[in-house]
Order: structure tokens, then C-alpha cells, then sequence
């Protein structure tokens, strides 16, 4: 079997709550060895975060916190001990790779900060991704991806134009910079392979988060235009939408983007009340745009007696571009997700088997995957610190021993 | 501005790029270029079909000033070459022998039918890293269906979990099905990347774009999985579990915030703590709310009860301050709440200008300097990525490739570009 592609690649991981840990879940399922620092009197936000097993909560049974940290050793440090310094820097001898998403300032105040990392291992790259980026007047400024995806400008263009916006879904942005942070920091690691440098990266989730606007920033910029929520029209299509099927809250969402998708359309609806005017009309995209509203009723009609999956074959069958609305039951029935394996499921001591997303994307040499599930509170600190750093035993109990390991 | 004299400043300075995406793929080059790699935008004859998406530079309709386009290929260069011709396919497997990354993002089978697989790119150049960036991955019952943005955020579950609970689900009013799969196969890309540096091996990364919205739910899944509960879209609520619902968008004297009212560590309960005495500051506090024990709930642990009594005090008081004083006080006091921004509060804000965000490339072909959106990351001294280049006209890199690179002669490059191929 082949080796995983980044083994050999050693991560010292202050990382937590979503961004992070999703960042280094890629680094761990493709072989990197991440070695992740918590604290034990003072328990990550995810560790106390629903959905826990049986809806049973416990320091070692949130599902939140599971899902994203499979594949990673478990340590604890008590960062406010004397020595706890001591004992970091002995990690970052060992690392390549050191990450973390505090607020700006944290890592500087334990004596932690990069200069104080490369003093120990020039080479050393470190990651510190943060919601506004290092510098500047709001660096300090709290907050997280729900409240975050607001400040990017995506509430503003997500809702109905005539109602409040609302967020995306969860905590959005912190869903986008995981992708630019891997491409980042093996870009990093391979610039330390070829030249022995090490360097520090400052990702700023706002910034990132841009790109997923840009073409609206742009079009602000140089037109002074303001682009804002259109629900669910878009200027390329219609119809172009989401229509109520048969059950409880389903629905399906179909998109005809060229004339030839909407004859497929009609002709499968087959209204009986279509004349020829409407007929007319509705054969070019710039006429469907005028009459859209009555396009919508007329689908929406056609819809909401069929079963979603099976009118979504039949469209597809048909060269209309359809999907189910796909709730977070049907992702674990949909069966291209199956066919790629999307959740892995791992057991847990305390949770049992419990899934976590595996990566989107297939390696055909050398695949990732997720074998071990995510640590309980502390659960490889002995292991960790002796057998992957090389403390010999009398300096790990010295560490114990004065409490620096919680 | 070449990658001349500075080759090996950037990042990703020594690796080539063949970006052979349309719409859908367009990203994952980009990453690739901003962080150094020299990104080479293989568009069909006539230009990509993605600067066809608007909006246009000046409302002009026009294959060279679309912003889409801008905002996805600055920092690439273009060459145009035709594979349908057998010449355009000969060009191409002589650039990929030199090359390091080649992307893709048309229909499943469409390169393998040209003979220009994985397989037979691999034969040409085995230390290549290829990445198909598709809507569902390179097989399976889905592969070949056409799946554009709001089809794509429906099966991923995006869309389920967004917009009003008495309306139909949602999209993002710009489409993000493709740029998540895009962004991931920058990050796959790099994955074999490290491994073809080390080992000399290359090989083929497949990209699923719903798999890549599916990462987008946070515990959504698991919350089926574990406590049997679909979580339902709540507007400006969001639901964070079976019995606990969080509101999130609040209306403000003059448009809206953003204020996640909930406890926990990591500075949530801290947060509240304080709006909760600004409030009492301006005798528009809530007895009930100053009684909830913010400090021992979990993270979105906001029972209903909670949200039910809590939404309106708040609501009263921030209609009486504008955006701007909630987001200064925010700032100040050191509470979650952000404005939602437009397009030109983002253009404006005062951290994203501090930190030089934004960036002029100069365009001389409209003589104009346009302001783009600047790095995803930076290193701290600025200088190991970087946004260089103005996006490409359509083949205004051919003579750099064909003639100077490739050593075509004039009257073979003028053959090409008659026939077709270029």
C-alpha cells in the first residue's frame, strides 16, 4: 500500500472550534501527524456543543467536536503554568508545521509568538488564521463564522428582497478557509523543503472570504453598483428555482439555462392551458425572464403532487438540470454521496460510532482517510509527548508532576 | 511583469500551471497563482466562455471586461488552443510535459474521449498532478448530470438549511457551488503536490463540488445522525440543535447587524455579558436575560424559552442606534456583533484598509486602474505570494508560449491560428 502524502509532516495544532480543526482534519487524513493542544480546565467551545449522542451532553461526546478532529492526537497543557513554555517549544522542535486561531496577541503573550518559535526551529512554519487578520484597528475584534459571513457581505445578497436577509447556513466562512488554507501552508512547506526557510502565514477569514463575493465587489468598485438578495432568481436562467414537492418541506430545484433545457421542461408538464402567445413568449430566455412569476406557478403546480427523487430522475433523464433540496437525512440516503463514501464512520469510546466527512476530493495514488476517531479530553498527552516528541521519562514526569499537563 | 528576475521568491515560484477550466473551475488556479505558481488559462479560440458572465467594466457587454472573468483569472496568463483540432491537442501534451498541475472542469469523460485522461496524460508526464473539478466527482449514479449553482446547493444540503421557514429554500444570491469544489481542488492539488515532491510520483485528484457544500453544514449531519433531529432552516434564526434555536440578523435603526445572542466559553458569554450592561447603561435592560446564567450554557445551547423572551428587549434597543454606533460600541466593548456589510461598507471598511487589502491592477487597455479584492493570505513580511498580473486578455500569451517557449515559427503559429487550432 502507499504511503499517505503527508506523512512525515508534523503538526504542533492550537486549533479550535470549526475553521481550524477542519484545516488540520485534511492535514491528518492525508498522513500528516497532528498533534492537537487542549486545555483542560478551560474546555474547547465544541467539546460543549450539540449534537451529543443520545443528546447525553459530556466533555467527550459532542459529535461537532468529533467530526472534525478524527485522525489527531489528543494532548492537554495548562498554557497559564510556568513551564508550560518550556514544554511547547520542546514541541516545536519536533514540528514542521505549527497552527493556530487565536486572537491575534494570545500566542505573542504566552512567549509564543513566531520570532520565539523560530528561536527554537528556524524552519518553522506557522499558520495563524484569525477572523480580521493580524494588524490593523479591529485585530482584537471577537467573533466566529456566523457573525462573520455578515461582515463578508453574504447575508446581504442571501434572503428575499422583500423580507430580511439571512445568514448562509452555519458558520459559513469558516467552511471557506479551510480549502485556502491547505493549498496555503503546503505551499509553505514545500517552500521550507526547497529552501530551509520558515515563515508565517496570516490568514484573515474576512479576506479570504472576499473571494466567494468578488465579482459584486468588483462590479461596486468600478460601477458603483449595490447588488443585493434576489432570493433564488439568477440573471442567467429561468425558470430557476426551488418547487414544493409531495411530503413535508420538499422540494426540488430546477434550472433551465438554454432553450433546449426549457422545451425539455415543457414538454414533459405538458400544460393543457398554453397557448400560443405564451408558447411565443416563453421560447427565449429574455422572454422567460418578463413572464417568470407565471413560470414559477405554472412548475410549482406540476411539482407539488411528485415524489422529489423520482421527478428529479426524470428531469435529469430528460436534460433538465434538477436536484433534490437534499435535508441532512437524504445526504446519508443520496446515493452519489454514498457511492463516494462522503461519511466515514469512526468509533468512538464514549460516542460510539459517529461520522465524519471525508475529503471531497479522491486521490487516485494515494488516498487519505480517516481511521481513528477524535481523541477524548487528554487521551494521548502520555503518548503523544513520550513516543511521537521523544520525552524521556523522568521530563515527562517532571511536567506531570508540577501539573503543566492539566 | 514577468516572473523573471524574482522566479523564486514566490511560494509556489519553480511550478506550472495548466488551467483548462471554464466557470466552474476557475478558482482553483487562482489560489494556485496568488501564492506564486505561474498559471497558464488555456481558453478555447474566441475566449473562455466565462467572460460571458456579467456584470461587465461600465455595464459594457463584452468578453474582456467581464468581472466574473476579472475576478477569477487575474494573475494567470491566456493562451488559446483548440482541442477538438488534433493540432490543439498536440500542443497541449507538449505544454504538459513541462508542466506540473494541469485543471479541468469539463463533463466527466469529455478529456478521456480526447484521449487526454489522466492515462494519457500521465504517459506524456507521470510527475503531473491533474484535478478534475466536477459538480458530483468522475463517476457514480450522478456523474453525468448537469448540474448548475442552485441544483448543486440543493443536493449538497445547503439550501435546505437557508431562507425562511415559510418560503422555499435559498441560494446565495451569487453562485457558490462551483468555488467550493474550485477552492478544494486547489487544496487537493497541493495534497499530491507534496507528494510528487517528495516521491516524483504524479497523479489524478477527482473533485466533488457537492461533496465540497456537504463540508459546508457544520454538525448539521451529525445532528441526524446522533440525536435524530433535521435541523430546518429559520431565517434570521438559525437552529443549533433539537431544542435550541439562536437568532442571528437583527434589524438597526438603518439596515441591519448581525448578534449572535448566546453564552459559552471562548468569550460568547463574556460578549453577552456586556451588551446585556450597555443595555442596563441605557436603562433598556432585561431582568430576565441579566438571569440567565450565559456563563454555564454550552455553545448554541439557547433554549427557545431563551430566544422567546430574549428577541424583543433586544430588538428595542438596537432600534434606537445606527449600524454604525452598534458596530463602533462592538469594537470598543468588545462584543460579537458585526454589521451586515454591503458591497460598498466592504469597500470602505477601516481593518480591510489598514491592512492594504485591496489592490490596484493597472489596466492600459482601457488606460483605467481597477481595485481588486487582494490576497486570501499573507505571510508576514508580504513577499512570498502575491497579486502581479492584470487578467489576461483572450491569447495574449500565445506568442510568449508558442513562438518563444514552444519555438513555433510564425508561419506555423499563422497556420494554427488560421485552422483553427489557436
Amino acid at each position: 500500500m502507499n504511503k499517505k502524502p503527508l506523512e512525515g509532516i508534523k503538526v504542533l495544532d492550537f486549533c479550535w472550534v470549526a475553521v481550524g480543526p477542519m484545516t488540520t482534519r485534511y492535514l491528518a487524513e492525508y498522513g500528516a501527524t497532528v498533534i492537537r493542544v487542549e486545555s483542560g480546565k478551560r474546555p474547547e467551545t465544541l467539546r460543549r456543543a450539540a449534537p451529543f449522542k443520545d443528546g447525553i451532553s459530556g466533555i467527550n461526546r459532542s459529535g461537532y467536536f468529533a467530526s472534525y478532529n478524527p485522525n489527531k492526537y489528543g494532548i492537554t497543557i495548562d498554557m497559564s503554568h510556568a513551564r508550560a513554555k518550556e514544554l511547547v517549544l520542546r514541541l516545536v522542535s519536533w514540528a514542521n508545521l505549527v497552527t493556530e486561531n487565536f486572537t491575534p496577541g494570545t500566542m505573542e503573550r504566552w512567549g509564543l509568538g513566531y520570532e520565539d518559535l523560530q528561536a527554537i526551529n528556524p524552519a518553522i512554519v506557522m499558520y495563524s488564521t484569525s477572523m480580521l487578520g493580524r494588524g490593523g484597528p479591529m485585530e482584537r475584534q471577537p467573533g466566529f463564522g456566523p457573525v462573520l459571513s455578515s461582515l463578508a457581505g453574504l447575508t446581504h445578497i442571501t434572503g428575499w428582497p422583500d423580507r430580511d436577509p439571512v445568514n448562509p447556513y452555519g458558520a459559513y466562512t469558516d467552511f471557506i478557509g479551510p480549502r485556502f488554507a491547505v493549498a496555503s501552508i503546503l505551499a509553505a512547506l514545500d517552500y521550507q523543503r526547497r529552501t530551509g526557510k520558515g515563515l508565517h502565514l496570516d490568514m484573515s477569514q474576512l479576506e479570504t472570504s472576499l473571494h466567494f463575493t468578488a465579482p459584486f465587489i468588483l462590479d461596486c468598485s468600478v460601477n458603483g453598483r449595490e447588488q443585493g438578495r434576489k432570493g433564488n432568481r439568477d440573471p442567467g436562467a429561468a425558470p430557476h428555482g426551488a418547487y414544493p414537492c409531495r411530503g413535508e418541506d420538499r422540494w426540488i430545484a430546477i434550472a433551465c439555462q438554454t432553450d433546449q433545457e426549457w422545451q425539455a421542461l415543457l414538454e414533459l408538464i405538458s400544460p393543457v392551458d398554453w397557448d400560443e402567445d405564451r408558447s411565443q413568449q416563453a421560447s427565449t430566455l429574455v422572454g422567460r425572464k418578463t413572464v417568470e412569476e407565471d413560470l414559477d406557478k405554472m412548475i410549482a403546480d406540476w411539482t407539488v403532487d411528485q415524489d422529489p427523487q423520482e421527478l428529479m430522475r426524470t428531469l435529469q433523464d430528460a436534460g433538465v438540470p434538477a436536484g433534490v433540496v437534499n435535508d441532512c437525512r437524504d445526504l446519508f440516503q443520496d446515493p452519489q454521496l454514498t457511492h463516494r463514501e462522503h461519511f466515514k464512520y469512526l468509533d468512538h469510546a464514549e460516542i460510539g460510532p459517529y461520522p465524519s466527512d471525508q475529503s471531497e476530493f479522491d486521490l487516485s495514488k494515494t488516498p487519505g482517510s480517516l481511521d481513528t476517531p477524535a481523541p477524548l479530553l487528554g487521551e494521548h498527552t502520555e503518548y503523544a509527548l513520550k513516543e511521537l516528541v521523544g520525552l524521556s521519562e523522568d521530563e515527562y514526569r517532571s511536567f506531570e508532576d508540577d501539573g503543566v499537563l492539566e | 511583469m514577468s516572473n523573471g528576475d524574482g522566479a523564486q521568491e514566490l511560494l509556489l515560484s519553480p511550478y506550472r500551471v495548466l488551467d483548462l477550466t471554464g466557470q466552474g473551475g476557475l478558482l482553483c488556479g487562482k489560489i494556485l497563482a496568488d501564492l506564486g505558481a505561474d498559471v497558464i488559462q488555456v481558453e478555447p479560440p474566441g475566449g473562455s466562455a466565462a467572460r460571458n458572465i456579467g456584470p461587465f467594466y461600465q455595464d459594457d457587454v463584452h468578453p474582456e471586461k467581464s468581472l466574473f472573468w476579472w475576478s477569477y483569472a487575474a494573475n494567470k496568463r491566456s493562451i488559446t488552443l483548440n482541442l477538438e483540432t488534433a493540432d490543439g491537442r498536440d500542443l497541449l501534451k507538449r505544454l504538459v510535459k513541462s508542466a506540473h498541475f494541469l485543471i479541468e472542469s469539463f463533463p466527466p469523460g469529455y478529456m478521456d474521449g480526447l484521449s487526454l485522461g489522466y492515462t494519457g496524460l500521465e504517459a506524456i508526464n507521470p510527475e503531473l498532478v491533474m484535478v478534475s473539478i466536477t459538480p458530483f466527482g468522475s463517476d457514480g449514479p450522478y456523474a453525468r448530470w448537469k448540474a448548475p449553482d442552485i441544483v448543486g446547493m440543493a443536493l449538497g444540503g445547503f439550501m435546505y438549511l437557508t431562507g425562511d421557514s415559510d418560503r422555499p429554500p435559498l441560494r446565495v444570491s451569487i453562485p457558490h457551488f462551483h468555488l467550493h469544489g474550485a477552492a478544494a481542488g486547489a487544496a487537493g492539488a497541493m495534497i499530491a503536490h507534496t507528494h510528487r515532491a517528495i516521491t516524483g510520483e504524479g497523479q489524478h485528484v477527482d473533485v466533488s463540488c457537492q461533496q465540497a457544500v456537504a463540508k459546508t453544514l457544520a454538525h448539521a449531519p451529525q445532528s441526524w445522525d446522533l440525536e435524530g433531529v433535521i435541523l430546518k432552516r429559520m431565517g434570521v434564526f438559525r437552529q443549533t440543535s433539537g431544542d435550541s434555536i439562536i437568532r442571528t440578523c437583527w434589524p438597526c435603526k438603518d439596515g441591519y447587524i448581525n448578534y449572535v445572542l448566546q453564552g459559552g466559553s471562548s468569550g460568547v458569554a463574556a460578549s453577552t455579558r456586556t451588551l446585556l450592561a450597555w443595555m442596563d447603561e441605557e436603562d433598556m435592560g432585561d431582568e430576565f436575560l441579566n438571569d440567565v446564567n450565559w456563563e454555564e450554557l454550552g455553545y448554541g445551547q439557547v433554549r427557545s424559552e431563551i430566544m422567546e423572551k430574549g428577541v424583543a428587549p433586544l430588538i428595542r434597543f438596537f432600534a434606537t442606534h445606527t449600524r454604525q454606533e452598534l458596530v463602533a460600541a462592538s469594537v470598543e466593548r468588545r462584543i460579537l456583533l458585526f454589521p451586515v456589510a454591503t458591497q460598498q461598507d466592504i469597500l470602505d471598511h477601516p481593518q480591510l484598509k489598514a491592512r492594504d487589502y485591496f489592490q490596484q491592477l493597472h489596466h492600459p487597455e482601457l488606460d483605467t486602474t481597477v481595485n481588486y479584492p487582494g490576497l486570501f493570505v499573507k505571510d508576514r513580511h508580504g513577499e512570498r505570494m502575491s497579486l502581479r498580473r492584470r487578467p489576461p486578455l483572450i491569447g495574449e500569451h500565445n506568442r510568449e508560449i508558442y513562438q518563444d517557449e514552444l519555438g513555433l515559427t510564425l508561419e506555423q503559429v499563422t497556420i494554427l491560428k488560421e485552422s483553427g487550432a489557436i
